[in-house]
């Protein structure tokens, strides 16, 4: 019976079908059916009244009906959904605030703060490359309404809407590196420049809310948000961005009880700051007139976050072919996708194009020459890319035991941070020549490029392709060399750069020459200042694969193509963990290997070296890298990663206690997980 | 819920299609049945029945559409037109309203920033703002339980969403505290810093947003422009006891005037922040630590100009009764539109005493009880004023009062501005001495008049008594002298902390030393000007619109938790008398600052070398006359005078622009009066 009625129960839906499906019923179970028809039968007679009534209505009631249409339909769904949306919104709003099961951790500050640590030392935050908001105050008409609105950082949502205007506004001066005319892009300012680079992707928001809870305020942390496009000396020539550091600095100072501060830069902060002390103590009018003892008087210590202080390989693959990691992972996963100008985006040009007048770039090229970061057939780091640092790695890092490690290590060759083809990048570099030969037949082959391509301005196109090739030829580029790379693919932003940055090491520091600007933030040709009393500290994540030079080849050929170089994304080590994608990685903070972030305060300036005369204090603080465990953590409470690790609880822990005004010996001194000491030790600098 | 759409939905797709099937199957069925009716009635009565249920199910899905279907529908059309308005709107090229609004009104004038560009006027004089009171944001920095979330939120200004959903956390956090006028224990709201502070009140509510627009033509931008963004509830040393506000302007001023070679910056300070800064000036010359120890010339050496927009500078008499009676004219008006909406207590809302009891824990609201007493604002008999017309037609003014001026004063019935609050019009207008007062300074307070349900409101109002309140309403007539000690009865902690922080006098030895104290800063009858004789001073304020200027009040209808007064919104004035209105009496103004108040100091009190002038700073009276918008499309008009709105009027923008890029006083025209300012200067006997 019961099967009857949901048969029945179908059959208003689908009357057609089940009709014939009812016979079948009553074949099989005359019994039931002769019951069903009982029942039926009583309103068999009412519904042959209701079916007399009906006819004449039929005529009124199928109007309704017809105006059911699909456009009916949808803005039923569409009104449902809004309102479902709505209801949940309501109930989410309705919430009580913590909900058992949900609660999140107890932040730091809150835990600290029972424990009575409480605001003593004015902060000063130094937000690094890209993560400082960027916001319009003259703009062509294109730009029409966007004053004083975002254009970096927030939503983006004008590079969708505009993306050439938009472009256009981002980009400096070619030849000066500052203002093009008529346009005015300018550093947001206040704490707001970088708490949040992007809605819900926080950069200094978590730190600053944990030192709010310890008592700070407005009143003494400071952000000091510098346009992080142009170079260092240009933001005081164009915004006097030092200045104001300058004067905040001594502002804070003197209205919190004469207590100094404690900076924390992040980044390539950490490079402006150093730049800064320099320039503080520095005379008039190249530096600020702060006078020798300007340091010592006003800071207690300065705590970066990841430092960059000998450069990052993966600035070079920037400049090179506007691509880094996920690009090329990018490209490797979808080809075509990037490169296609059908659509006529040619985005990776635009991005070099833009990318190429900010001067700050060059800040961030590798520092130090092959004494630091290796040459042809040597390399500070001993590493292995084994399972037990790598997670990422442990699909293929199966078979990667402790023996293969060792051979790893002993063949890659990180000192060649850029290197034509993975053949160039293992050989031993006496077979370099064999090779040479080879490759110069294939380029032969290739096509010249289409004249017409020239819309997107890349110093490229200024090349000629015998000068690409040479580039070609060369087959393996070390950090010493890199620079003449550069200067050879885009002579314009190296020349531009250069009177602004430089990336050797100080044979003699004494010299005057070294009281130009263009040294002071390379940490190898400047003596930090005299303050003793100064600690530095540096932080930094580890443990995960970080970008330490690449493979590249040539751009698929015949293409209106202002790119002629790529990264080979093919290039994957077989038995090699180290090689991926055509890069190769070792341990660091995603962004920054181990080696620049921890050589200074390792070995070169530990103790009294020559770069550090008046035996600053620094100390190594890693933070081993530990994914978050759910969905619910968002971006992980344990993170190493470059930016994530400014919501590591136990980085804001440190940092906490140092403003509140504890010593290093209470912080615990080093505390290191890479082999940062063992890589220092290899590393030949007369200190 | 998903079941039922599922439900409804099939059913309401489907319902056009078993009609039409229905019909067939029983055309066909028919046949069938006539060709095999031997078949037995049963095949038949199945078939039937199924489509006789079909029939049924699709009309039963037509009734379900009727209200439910029709709510989601409903919804749904005004989702997708909504979506597509906002797709066309952000599809919209930018310059489109502005072509539409050109279409219905003509071509606009080119904003004041625009057309001074194309004049060659660039940026030179770094520009300091400070606002006033009110329109800066407050951010939360540590708050109670109830404020979760709100870290770093702007709790005043913005969208003021948290009014709405946690009124009372939020009114708990907006106060401060009652002893010491500071931050209550584990409460921090601190002034948002930067040009966002006060850009924008509210979204689309301008303030200082056009003003900075028009100057970023020119050539400003962030670094040679300062918004002096201070907690606007606190008394003006507080701010620098708490967050060293005023070491902050000291230091961005000097590293303003330093970075731009020299140049000595324009300060444009509005309303509030004219007396703000008026204490500043002081504060930096003052040796430490009471002061900023700038020295006696730092004022000389870093400010060319202070152009104050619609300054209060001797208070406005609406703060009288906001402090009184937590209302002034707005307030009056919806209680006598809507009665009893305001007082009633059956929500428990008691909304004006939660707001009394809010504003009166901010001291900031006592920098602008009426200064200067009965010599300035007129006694029971007089008031400089006196003879002002209150005709909606601004041109008419000068007939009148002159016409008035011929009568004999007493008689003339000219309204009595000096009594800034009188109990019951007739006491208004009576004669001084008909008025039989009864002192109320020595009167008893106690009876309890608050049960304790009303305790949680606090206002000082139940500590008084019924024969307190009686008192202050025996004493019929207050004039602005009397008016303090009104206050200092009615409200005695509240007078007893701001004491410490104003004065209210007018000094009769500037070189005595107690004025050296830092509650003299702010009133300009008490301190003497910086010694600069370079500098500037610009009165800059809207004329030609009623302003409140005295109030008629009465008691409250006898209720347990209410304000025992309240204005008495029944009193208009006779036919030939606009100026009294809703139990307010009006004179010329820009709807907050009476005209006397914003323009005495610099009409008369500073005009050549004065005792509060030394050495004989140029002062300037630049008048805006009031023009409302003609269309919506202006918004909030291009002419306005209104105290507010004047910080787009384009006039005013313009002035300051060329101030800012280098000129004179002179060189924009010197003075420019609208108003009677000068006559009602020159009754006012005050000892220069």
């Amino acid at each position: 019976m019961a099967s009857v009625l949901r048969f029945r129960k179908l059959c208003f839906l689908e009357p057609a079908k089940c009709s014939s499906y009812d016979e079948k019923i009553k074949k099989t179970d005359k019994k039931q059916l002769f019951e069903t028809h009982k029942i039926d039968g009583k309103n068999y007679e009412s519904a042959n009244v209701s079916l007399l009534e009906e006819k004449p209505n039929k005529q009124h009631q199928r109007r309704p009906p017809k105006e059911w249409k699909c456009i009916d339909s949808c803005c039923w769904t569409i009104g449902l959904l809004c309102t479902l949306w709505w209801l949940l919104l309501f109930v989410y709003h309705c919430l009580p605030a913590n909900l058992p099961g949900l609660q999140p951790p107890e932040p730091p500050g809150a835990r600290l703060k029972r424990s009575g640590v409480t605001a003593l030392h004015p902060v000063v935050m130094v937000p690094g490359i890209v993560t400082g908001g960027l916001e319009l105050w003259e703009g062509r008409p294109c730009s029409d309404g966007l004053f004083r609105q975002r254009l970096w950082g927030g939503s983006f949502t004008e590079i969708f809407k505009r993306p050439m205007c938009w472009l256009e506004h981002l980009s400096l001066d070619n030849e000066t590196g500052l203002d093009p005319p008529g346009i005015r892009v300018r550093a947001v300012p206040g704490l707001v420049a970088a708490d949040y680079f992007a809605p819900g992707y926080f950069v200094w928001a978590i730190l600053i809310e944990n030192l709010a809870r310890i008592g700070y305020e407005g009143k003494n942390m400071y952000m000091a948000a510098y346009d992080w496009r142009l170079s260092f000396q240009n933001t005081e020539t164009r915004d006097q961005t030092l200045s104001r550091l300058k004067s905040k600095i001594e502002l804070m100072y003197a209205t919190n009880g004469y207590k100094k501060v404690v900076v924390v830069p992040h980044s390539m902060g950490v490079l402006y700051f150093l730049h800064f002390m320099k320039w503080v103590e520095a005379p008039p009018p190249m530096g600020g007139g702060g006078g020798p003892g300007w340091c010592a008087k006003h800071i207690k210590s300065i705590m970066n976050i990841g430092p960059a202080f000998l450069g990052v390989p993966k600035a070079v693959g920037n400049i090179l072919s506007a691509e880094s990691k996920d690009v090329a992972f990018i490209r490797a996963m979808a080809p075509g996708l990037l490169d296609s100008e059908i659509l006529g985006l040619q985005t990776l040009e635009h991005v070099m194009r833009v990318s190429r007048t900010w001067d700050s770039i060059i800040s961030l090229v590798p520092k130090g020459g092959e004494t630091i970061w290796g040459n042809l057939d040597w390399s500070p780091e001993d590493h292995a890319c084994d399972s037990a640092t790598h997670r990422q790695f442990d699909m293929k890092g199966n078979d990667t035991d402790g023996r293969r490690g060792f051979q790893v290590h002993e063949s890659t060759k990180y000192g060649r941070i850029v290197s034509f083809g993975k053949p160039a990048s293992e050989v031993h570099s006496s077979e370099f020549p064999s090779l040479r030969s080879q490759k110069k037949g294939s380029l032969h082959n290739a096509t010249p490029p289409v004249a017409s391509c020239g819309k997107v301005w890349t110093e490229y196109d200024d090349l000629s392709r015998e000068t690409i090739s040479k580039v070609f030829e060369n087959k393996a580029y070390t950090a010493g060399t890199l620079l003449d790379l550069l200067r050879t693919i885009a002579p314009k932003m190296m020349r531009r750069a250069e009177a602004h940055f430089s990336h050797g090491i100080a044979d003699d520091l004494d010299d005057p020459k070294y009281n130009d600007y263009k040294y002071w933030s390379n940490p190898l040709e400047t003596k930090l200042p005299e303050a003793p009393d100064m600690e530095i500290y540096c932080l930094y994540g580890v443990g995960i694969p970080t970008e330490r030079s690449y493979v590249y080849k040539e751009s698929p050929p015949g293409r209106c193509k202002s790119i002629p170089l790529q990264i080979d994304s093919s290039a994957d080590g077989n038995k090699n963990g180290c090689l991926k994608g055509g890069v190769y990685f070792v341990d660091g903070d995603e962004s920054v290997p181990v080696l620049s972030a921890g050589f200074m305060c390792a070995k070169g300036w530990r103790g009294k070296t020559r770069f550090n005369p008046s035996g600053i204090a620094t100390y190594v603080r890693e933070y081993k890298h530990k994914a978050p465990a759910n969905l619910l953590e968002g971006r992980g409470l344990e993170s190493g990663a470059h930016v994530d690790i400014m919501g590591n609880v136990a980085l804001i822990e440190d940092i906490l206690r140092v403003v509140a005004g504890a010593s290093s010996v209470e912080l615990g001194g080093d505390k290191i997980y890479s082999d940062i000491m063992k890589m220092s030790e290899k590393i030949n600098v007369r200190l | 819920m998903a079941i039922m759409r599922r439900r409804k939905g099939g059913g309401g797709k489907r319902s056009e299609n078993p009609e039409h099937q229905s019909d067939e199957n029983k055309e066909k069925k028919g046949k069938e049945s006539e060709e095999n009716s031997k078949s037995g009635s049963a095949n038949l009565n199945v078939n039937l029945n199924l489509n006789l249920h079909s029939g049924s199910v699709a009309k039963k899905s037509r009734k379900k559409w009727s209200c439910v279907d029709g709510c989601c529908w409903f919804i749904g059309c005004i989702c997708s037109m909504w979506w597509f308005l906002l797709f066309l709107y952000n599809a919209m090229p930018p310059s489109f309203p502005q072509y539409v609004t050109e279409a219905i009104t003509g071509p606009l004038p080119d904003p004041p920033g625009v057309k001074l560009a194309k004049d060659g006027l660039k940026a030179k004089h770094p520009v300091v703002f400070v606002p006033g009171i009110v329109t800066g944001g407050l951010e939360l920095w540590e708050g109670h339980a109830c404020a979760e979330g709100l870290f770093r939120k702007r709790l005043w200004g913005g969208t003021f969403g948290e009014v709405y959903k946690r009124p009372l956390c939020w009114v708990e956090h907006m106060s401060l505290d009652n002893e010491t006028g500071l931050d209550p224990p584990g409460i921090k709201i601190r002034p948002v810093s930067g040009l966002v502070a006060a850009d924008y009140f509210a979204p689309g509510y301008f303030v200082w947003a056009v003003l900075i627009a028009n100057l970023a033509r020119i050539g400003y931008e962030d670094k040679n422009m300062y918004m002096a963004a201070y907690d606007w509830r606190l008394s003006f040393q507080n701010t620098e006891v708490r967050d060293q506000t005023l070491s902050r302007i000291k230091s961005n001023i000097e590293l303003m005037v330093a970075t731009s070679g020299g140049k000595k910056v324009v300060v444009v300070p509005h309303s509030m922040g004219v007396l703000y800064f008026l204490h500043f000036m002081k504060w930096v010359e003052a040796p430490k630590p009471m002061g900023g120890g700038g020295g006696p010339n730092w004022c000389a050496e870093h400010i060319k100009a202070v152009m104050n927009i619609g300054g209060p500078f001797l208070g406005v008499p609406k703060a009288v009764s906001g402090l009184f009676s937590a209302e002034a004219k707005d307030i009056a008006i919806a209680r006598a539109i809507a009665p009893g909406v305001l007082d009633r207590d059956v929500f428990g809302f008691q909304t004006l005493q939660h707001v009394m009891r809010m504003t009166r824990t901010w001291d900031s609201t006592m920098s602008m009880i009426p200064k200067g007493g009965d010599t300035i604002w007129g006694g029971l008999d007089w008031s400089p004023e006196e003879g002002h017309a209150c005709s909606s037609k601004k041109n008419s003014n000068d007939q009148i009062a002159g016409y008035n001026r011929t009568e004999d004063l007493a008689n003339s019935g000219g309204v009595k501005y000096g009594r800034i609050i009188s109990f019951g019009k007739d006491v208004a207008d009576l004669r001084s001495s008909d008025i039989g007062s009864v002192d109320f300074r020595g009167a008893f307070k106690g009876n309890n008049l608050a049960n304790i349900t009303c305790r949680d409101v606090w206002t000082e109002y139940h500590d008084m008594g019924i024969g307190g309140i009686k008192a202050v309403a025996d004493y019929k007539v207050y004039t602005a002298g009397s008016i303090l000690d009104l206050l200092h009865f009615v409200a005695p902690k509240m007078m007893k902390r701001g004491g410490a922080h104003f004065s209210y006098g007018i000094a009769d030895d500037l070189s005595d030393k107690k004025y050296e104290h830092f509650k003299y800063w702010s009133n300009p009858l008490e301190t003497t000007l910086p010694n600069a004789p370079d500098m500037e001073i610009f009165s800059m304020y809207g004329v030609g619109i009623p302003t409140e200027r005295a109030y008629v009040y009465k008691f409250s209808p006898a209720a347990e938790c209410f304000i025992p007064f309240q204005i008495d919104t029944s009193v208009d004035g006779a036919d030939d008398n606009h100026c009294l209105q809703g139990g307010v009496y009006s004179v010329d103004g820009d709807e907050t600052v009476p005209v006397l108040s914003a323009g005495f100091m610099s009409a008369k009190g500073w005009r050549g070398k004065t005792r509060f002038n030394p050495s004989g700073i140029r002062t300037f009276l630049r008048e805006y006359n009031h023009a409302p918008p003609t269309t919506l499309l202006e918004g909030r008009g291009t002419q306005s005078g209104a105290h507010v709105d004047i910080m787009g009027n384009f006039a005013l923008i313009e002035d300051i622009i060329r101030v800012a890029a280098g000129a004179t006083g002179e060189e924009i025209g010197g003075d420019k009066v609208h108003s009677d300012i000068f006559k009602w200067s020159e009754r006012i006997k005050l000892r220069l």
